[in-house]
């Protein structure tokens, strides 16, 4: 992404305190315009509360909150150019789906017919045109997300904010409308901003993504850098799957890290391949993605770097996707622990799926490891 | 098996028949140009009701009752609904307690409630009138009230005034254009509970009323003259009419507005 847009939601040392529950802890942060950025993290993290203080719904304890330049603390939640779609949607089931897209515009001095082409127009951009004068409260989800969001949109905010919008739907729906919302943000250029639980749905949408852990913001990225160089073993695993293997540090020139795995054998990694962030303190750690990795038969050749022996401890078969756990030969040397691998397979056609037991061999490259110390 | 159901089905027949059988005797005795209530009837006659609508003081009465009954019930649905909204929407110290003391009128025997605020009202030197009254029957309706109000709004999710807001409204207006038309049968529900437990309450009226008659005490006291007794009948009849109508338009308005959103009853009692 460039970054040469201007800044439209900057936070600036935001604490939020509930008695002695300190829900944010300095959050710093800057979302541009036209952005679609997520706020990921488990529950509890104070993601969610971090955007009821951006729509005003909650007020903060110390630091400052801007949109668009300007201070927020003196101004309503009524007032403030964002809107909200909510998790349970909030689509007054006494009203209309048209008067539930209209209900912002009651104290817009537009005429009548002006407002009905409006709420036309936003029915139409969420894929609901016709559908006005259905009840609100007999719609499926996947129509009640969309009404939502006609009824947030159609107001022009500068900032559209979502709190887990997607949670609600089942899986197919979910994903199909994952899709739509990147359109919809395209389309409008509004910043979206994203409340999520979901790695997935966060990496899939997301220009930028904040991992928040404990009411802090563990680590702000790109989906890929996020996914490829996690800072710190936590968001590591909290985002997609990762094998951990404990390292041992053997010397360190310009940043560049040599150190020795057990069952991968000494590594060079690059600066850039390193993380300082280690707070769980287990000691330096070698991390990598199950499909950085390939299983290579016998007779097979391959043009990775490096290769191990292992032997397959477990299959889990997925269709599409196949999941290998191995255990890596001298893998325990370190400390007598063995500690199995996760490898994951595409089931490409003439792939055979190996069997439980079966020796083989892991083709792999320095390149795609992280080293946390 | 089914010598055992024959049974059960004659227990609920006489079960209802003790229930109902007096009530259809009213209008039966009601019609009845004899004075005496008893069978077999005699001629058909609407003296009794003329004779009713001629007496002053029950129609004292009866304007008192009403004016009890309507003050009562908009009372008990007024502060019903602060203290529903209240503790569905916050949580604050001591709510549980506070809660449950409000409630608890309902469980209290009546008698209790009359004669301590007997003692209270006249220890401090207020007048008994109809206003000491309706300050009685509030007490006793708020606990239906807010039962009532509280399954309104415990249904209600929160996240729909937040989203009037959020487009804009005042916190009032938010209120009032979408929490107050979805617990509008929990409101109409409430007002008609109160106002049929006021209506018929006799022994705080009983206590506090002074010297004003309402339905209730007027009624009791004509029954030690039998001669009265056919006209007293005659009034049973026009309230047990009186009811039947202002339920069935309770429940219609009830039922119109669940099947407007969608079927979700919130706080209907029927």
């Amino acid at each position: 992404m460039t970054d040469d847009r201007k800044p439209m939601i900057e936070c600036r040392g935001v604490h939020k305190h509930y008695g002695d529950y300190h829900a944010l802890r300095g959050i710093d942060l800057t979302i541009r315009a036209g952005e679609f950025f997520s706020l990921l993290g488990p529950s509890g993290c104070g993601k969610t509360t971090l955007l009821r203080t951006i729509a005003g719904f909650e007020d903060i304890s110390d630091g400052a909150i801007l949109i668009d330049e300007r201070r927020m603390e003196e101004v309503p939640a009524n007032k403030r150019p964002t809107n909200m779609v909510f998790q349970s949607y909030a689509i007054f089931p006494h009203l209309t789906v048209a008067q539930n897209v209209a209900f912002g515009l009651r104290r817009d001095p537009r005429g009548k017919a002006e407002k009905a082409a409006l709420v036309d127009d936003a029915l139409a951009m969420v894929g609901l045109r016709g559908f006005g004068n259905r009840a609100a409260h007999a719609l499926s989800g996947g129509q009640r997300q969309r009404v939502a969001l006609a009824r947030a949109l159609i107001l022009k905010p500068k900032v559209l904010l979502l709190d887990e919008p997607l949670s609600a739907l089942d899986r197919k729906m979910r994903e199909q409308m994952q899709v739509e919302l990147i359109k919809l943000q395209r389309q409008v250029g509004i910043t979206f901003v994203l409340v999520t639980h979901d790695q997935e749905e966060a990496l899939v949408m997301s220009d930028r993504i904040a991992v928040m852990f404990e009411g802090e913001i563990a680590q702000l990225d790109g989906p890929e850098a996020l996914y490829a160089r996690p800072a710190s073993r936590r968001v590591a695993d909290f985002i997609g799957v990762m094998n951990f293997l404990p390292a041992r540090i053997l010397g360190e020139t310009d940043g560049t890290v040599t150190a020795e795995v057990p069952g991968l054998g000494p590594v060079e990694l690059p600066a850039r391949q390193v993380s300082r962030a280690n707070p769980d303190d287990d000691g330096p750690t070698i991390g990598f993605r199950p499909e950085t990795m390939t299983l290579v038969g016998p007779t097979q050749t391959h043009s990775q770097p490096r290769e191990t022996n292992a032997t397959i401890d477990e299959v889990v078969y997925y269709g599409d996707m196949t999941y290998y756990d191995l255990r890596l030969d001298g893998a325990a040397a370190m400390d007598g622990k063995a500690r199995p691998v996760r490898i994951s397979m595409r089931n490409v056609f003439g792939r055979d799926v190996q069997e439980v037991g079966t020796r083989t061999r892991l083709a792999w490259s320095p390149g795609s490891l992280v080293l946390f110390r | 098996m089914k010598g055992q159901g024959r049974g059960l089905q004659a227990y609920a027949a006489l079960y209802l028949l003790f229930l109902y059988a007096p009530i259809i005797l009213l209008p039966l005795f009601a019609f009845n140009s004899g004075t005496i209530i008893a069978f077999p009837l005699q001629g058909f006659t609407t003296n009794w009701f003329a004779q009713m609508w001629a007496n002053t003081t029950l129609r004292t009465a009866l304007t008192n009752s009403l004016i009890i009954a309507v003050s009562a019930s908009i009372l008990a649905t007024c502060l019903g609904i602060f203290a529903a909204r209240a503790s569905t929407r916050f949580e604050f110290p001591g709510k549980g307690g506070m809660m449950g003391f409000i409630l608890l009128p309902m469980v209290l025997p009546e008698i209790i409630v009359a004669m301590s605020l007997l003692v209270v009202l006249l220890g401090a030197g207020v007048q008994l009138s109809i206003l000491t009254v309706i300050m009685g029957h509030v007490l006793i309706c708020m606990p239906y009230a807010i039962a009532i109000l509280s399954t309104a709004f415990s249904s209600l999710d929160k996240s729909l005034e937040e989203a009037a807001y959020d487009l804009g409204e005042t916190k009032w207006s938010a209120f009032r254009l979408v929490t107050l038309p979805l617990v509008m049968p929990g409101i109409v529900s409430s007002l008609l509970i109160s106002f049929t437990i006021s209506l018929d309450e006799f022994i705080i009226a009983f206590f506090l009323a002074g010297n004003q008659p309402t339905l209730p005490t007027y009624i009791f006291s004509q029954l030690r003259f039998p001669k009265q007794i056919p006209m007293v009948m005659a009034l049973g009849t026009v309230l047990v009419a009186l009811s039947v109508v202002l339920l069935t338009l309770g429940e219609y308005f009830r039922r119109r507005g669940n099947a407007r959103m969608g079927g979700n009853p919130t706080g209907g009692f029927l």
